[in-house]
């Protein structure tokens, strides 16, 4: 199966089981999580049922294209249900079905895991979803998004689509993924990696990065005051790309490690509540009451 | 007729590591339950898988016995009229109770006549016990983390998905949350049915059984044990007892089938141990060893199911194994490109605490503080060297890619790497032994040089984290000093090393202050650290199994040397065996309980009377001998001798008033108890001995 066939046949199986299918969010981020997609729309009473592609990058994760299996950006499907039902393991592993992999042929194993993104004051509990040992999803239960509790427990599935391309292709090396007939991954990503991988390790500017990442932070308690939720977000999201591109550029000692992370982890806490309170003045809009 | 109930609670994959402590949970809070209900049952017995817990209670009594209930009603006198019929406060009565008036009789009640009434309370029925309780032991199932799912007002690890409760053939109602409750549980996720009706709490491991679920735990470990060793015997090979990865992997499939793939032959050059940690760690697989215990191209994986499609899945688990092998080669590859010598600069960009410094800073206080317990020993020229060298290069591995990677392998790829590096035996040995005892029951160092270094390492946390006010408190312990500090006891003993506990903690606290310039109340965290110390040892030693208050005792005396502690302890505990002996411990209360008020332990000896005198005499007679045994550690020989003075004490306190008005007269008497106090405490304070 292409790669592109990978994500359409996600992207349907979950159209049909009533998500919303959207577009990848368009600003830099290192997980699907991230999206105001997930984040925000976990927060809070309203339902929620989304799918998304979102590529992710993580400049620390950069080999220059060297390496067959790590990378500077690789994409994850995102798929958010909430409140989750029932059976939302069953409705899973039907997925894998509809993109070929049949469990009765393999080993699928749910292995604890318990996910955590400091950055933004978020954690839950799930699993890493094994085939046949290898990870190709994460699996979180959330419990917290924004340093606040959530008033109803989103399941997250996070599924690998690289890895999960490999195997089905019986790849070795990322780049050798067929995207289609035409094209590998490689033909599209390979001088890419290598570009990043330079500016991440070498070329960024430290001083530069840091002064954004001041800037940044700024505008967010800026735009906040002034009542303004997504594009105060936005800055958030900036501020936390910022943050990983000092951390790989290894600019970032463990104790100011520690500090810069606080510092995202507060901005998505006010950005969070702030969420909140123009969701309640709104009443609540996706919240589908009798009658409507 | 007696009984069967079974509960299954189906859950969503737990997390191994929770399985068999929530069981246990679960049939405990059963057991109390039916007692405080004054149930009777035969047989306990419980079953887990990742997806469910189970338990079954055989035996079971129907009913509660009934109770006979004597219940107090009006006074005679308004509860018939004067015909004698019953009034209405009397009809009343009756009604409210349920009991006719053959049931009615007359007692005298504080002098006035009351109707009583004799009844028998139907004992509740099983039924009725069991549907209001499980649900609370259920809720009772306390996990390390748990979560909040669909809104229900409950906690749990992973959600609780179906609940089969059952009393022999009969579904038994309890209500959880509205979460489905039946005689229906599912089989295997892909071989099973999902749909399974249990007729009978008997049949239930069976119908599991048929549907891919081996219920019993011991018996899906005993299949894992059997056949991954038949597997590897079939290739030549043996498995390591492992009982942790096997406990795990027990925990996380319900049908067993243990499968053996290939090591690519390229990673075998590789040290053991960096191919075997992420085998273990990260895939769960079982390593194949040979009869000289060198690591075979094989592993031995557990699949969930049966061997259908087997070749599949032992492909697919070949190919993670490869890339794991190829991520931790190009680690270590890139590792030994360097010596190990010239990493330890690059120790100065990781914090080891943030206010305690970097980690370089950690290995120069840990050198020099080896270098003095090194000294103190007197372990001579060269180990001297050694330490010193083992120092200067314990914390260098922590910054290469593989223990970056796998934290668990520090000091095993630093003695790795200082191989490589051409150090000597001694000293790579060394970096790997200061992490010795890593848990509870691990090996200890076996070199003079890896139990200085680990004594060093751990005492330098310790005194470190105590002056900034990190100190473990309840269940809060984030750096495991409580462990750290047992490691540095057991290694003393273990080694008997006279070495003083309290110049260690002074010696490692002064250490911060010339390499860290750091400032803190240098007296209270010295006497925090001792008294952290005593608890300890305290602890320790009762689970040795020697008497809390022996313990007490020997900690009340001295807490410096740690091996002639326990040697006190030893004896002081066997010495206590003999007969008699509460007499004299009396005795030595008293005196400890005065000696506390004396100013000075100096006497002179005449203002003593002839009562005084005679003890005064006493102690002078066994004082030389006394002390001779102390310094030869024959504690019981010293304690025999102590006791000579038992007579002579009862003799002072019966003629001698000891808290006179005359002030010189009084402080002489209290400096002779102090004399005799001072010298018992060498051994032990033996007024804390509980007399029996």
């Amino acid at each position: 199966m292409y790669f592109q066939d990978l994500m359409l046949k996600l992207l349907e199986y979950w159209g049909n089981k009533g998500c919303t299918i959207l577009e990848p969010y368009d600003t830099e981020k290192g997980a699907g999580t991230m999206s105001p997609y997930t984040f925000l729309k976990a927060l809070g009473p309203e339902p929620w049922k989304v799918v998304y592609v979102e590529p992710s990058r993580r400049p620390a994760d950069a080999r220059y294209g060297e390496n067959p299996h790590r990378v500077y950006q690789h994409h994850q499907l995102q798929v958010i249900l909430k409140p989750s039902p029932d059976d939302i393991q069953d409705l899973y592993l039907d997925s894998l079905k509809a993109i070929g992999i049949d469990p009765s042929k393999h080993d699928i194993r749910f292995v604890e895991d318990n996910w955590e993104a400091p950055t933004l004051g978020a954690w839950g509990l799930g699993w890493e979803v094994w085939l046949d040992g290898m990870e190709i999803t994460q699996f979180t239960y959330f419990q917290q998004v924004g340093s606040i509790n959530c008033d109803i427990e989103s399941a997250e599935l996070t599924y690998g689509l690289e890895r999960i391309a490999m195997y089905l292709q019986d790849v070795d090396n990322i780049f050798d993924i067929k995207w289609n007939k035409d094209i590998t991954y490689g033909d599209i990503f390979k001088k890419a990696e290598y570009e990043h991988s330079v500016y991440s390790f070498e070329n960024a500017d430290v001083d530069t990065l840091k002064g954004l990442f001041n800037t940044y932070e700024e505008e967010v308690k800026k735009i906040l005051d002034t009542g303004l939720v997504l594009p105060s977000y936005d800055y958030v999201l900036k501020c936390s790309h910022t943050f990983n591109l000092l951390d790989a550029r290894g600019a970032v000692s463990v104790s100011e490690r520690t500090n810069y992370i606080g510092r995202v982890r507060n901005l998505a806490r006010l950005v969070a509540a702030k969420y909140l309170e123009q969701r309640k003045e709104m009443d609540y809009p996706l919240i589908k009451r009798e009658g409507q | 007729m007696s009984k069967k109930y079974l509960l299954e609670i189906g859950v969503e994959e737990l997390p191994a590591r929770f399985i068999g402590d929530a069981l246990n949970q679960l049939k405990e809070s059963t057991i109390s339950i039916l007692e405080d209900e004054r149930i009777k049952y035969e047989n306990i017995k419980t079953f887990s898988t990742p997806r469910r817990l189970t338990i079954i209670i055989e035996g079971l009594d129907e009913k509660q016995e009934d109770t006979e209930l004597e219940l107090k009603g009006p006074a005679k006198k308004i509860a018939f009229d004067e015909d004698e019929n019953p009034t209405k406060a009397l009809l009343g009565f009756m009604k409210g109770q349920g009991v006719d008036i053959s049931s009615i009789y007359i007692e005298e009640h504080n002098g006035v006549d009351y109707v009583f009434a004799r009844t028998t309370k139907k004992g509740k029925t099983i039924e009725e016990i069991l549907s209001l309780n499980m649900p609370k032991a259920i809720r009772s199932i306390n996990f390390p983390k748990s979560m909040k799912w669909g809104g229900k007002n409950l906690r749990f690890a992973r959600p609780i998905r179906w609940i089969v409760s059952l009393l022999d053939d009969q579904v038994l109602d309890i209500d959880l949350e509205g979460i489905q409750v039946s005689n229906i549980t599912k089989g295997h996720r892909f071989l099973g049915s999902s749909n399974i009706i249990i007729e009978n709490v008997d049949n239930y491991a069976d119908i599991l059984r048929e549907n891919f679920v081996i219920v019993d735990q011991e018996e899906r470990k005993e299949i894992i044990k059997y056949g991954s060793e038949r597997l590897a015997k079939e290739r030549g090979g043996n498995i390591q007892k492992d009982e942790k990865l096997l406990d795990e992997v027990t925990n996380i499939v319900e049908y067993p089938t243990p499968i053996i793939g290939r090591i690519k032959e390229e990673y075998l050059s590789l040290p053991p141990d960096v191919i075997i940690t992420p085998m273990k760690e990260h895939l769960r697989f079982f390593p194949v060893f040979d009869d000289k215990n060198r690591l075979l191209p094989y592993f031995i994986t557990v699949r969930n199911g049966n061997k259908d499609f087997i070749e599949t899945v032992i492909k697919g688990n070949e190919k993670v194994l490869g890339a794991r092998l190829e991520d931790a080669k190009f680690f270590y590859m890139e590792d030994i490109e360097r010596p190990l010598e010239s990493y330890v600069e690059d120790l100065q960009k990781i914090t080891f605490q943030e206010k305690l410094g970097t980690l370089y800073d950690k290995t120069n206080r840990v050198q020099k503080l080896a270098k003095k317990i090194g000294e103190y020993l007197e372990v001579g020229e060269e180990t001297g060297k050694n330490i010193e060298r083992a120092g200067y290069l314990s914390k260098a591995d922590l910054i290469t890619k593989m223990v970056t990677e796998f934290t668990e392998l520090q000091g095993k790829m630093g003695m790795e790497y200082a191989r490589n590096s051409g150090e000597n035996e001694i000293v790579s040995l060394a970096i790997f032994e200061q992490y010795l005892p890593r848990f509870s029951g691990d090996d200890l160092p076996t070199t003079t040089a890896g139990s200085v270094l680990s004594i060093a390492d751990k005492m330098d946390s310790i005194a470190g984290l105590f002056a900034i006010g990190i100190h473990p408190t309840g269940s809060q312990d984030p750096f495991g000093l409580r462990r750290q500090a047992l490691g540095v006891i057991n290694i003393i003993i273990d080694k008997k090393l006279n070495i003083s506990i309290k110049e260690l903690i002074e010696t490692a606290l002064y250490i911060y202050v010339e390499v860290n310039g750091l400032a803190f109340d240098y007296d209270i965290v010295k006497g925090e650290i001792q008294e952290f110390f005593k608890g300890r040892i305290r602890n320790m030693f009762i689970d040795m199994d020697i008497r809390y208050d022996i313990v007490d005792a020997v900690l009340a005396a001295d807490i410096d040397d740690i091996y002639d502690m326990k040697i006190r302890a030893n004896k002081l505990n066997e010495w206590l065996k003999k007969e008699g002996l509460s007499e004299i411990l009396t005795a030595f209360n008293r005196v400890a309980n005065l000696a506390e008020k004396a100013v000075s332990d100096e006497v002179q000896r005449d203002l003593l009377n002839e009562d005084e005198l005679e003890l005064y005499e006493s102690f002078y007679s066994i004082e030389e001998r006394v002390e001779g045994f102390i310094s030869k550690k024959e504690y019981d020989k010293a304690l025999d001798n102590l006791v000579i003075l038992k007579d002579p004490i009862d003799n002072f306190f019966e003629k001698v008033m000891v808290m006179v008005e005359d002030e010189r007269i009084r402080n002489n008497r209290l400096g002779l108890l102090r004399k005799i106090y001072n010298m018992m405490i060498k051994i032990c304070d033996l007024s804390k001995i509980v007399n029996k």
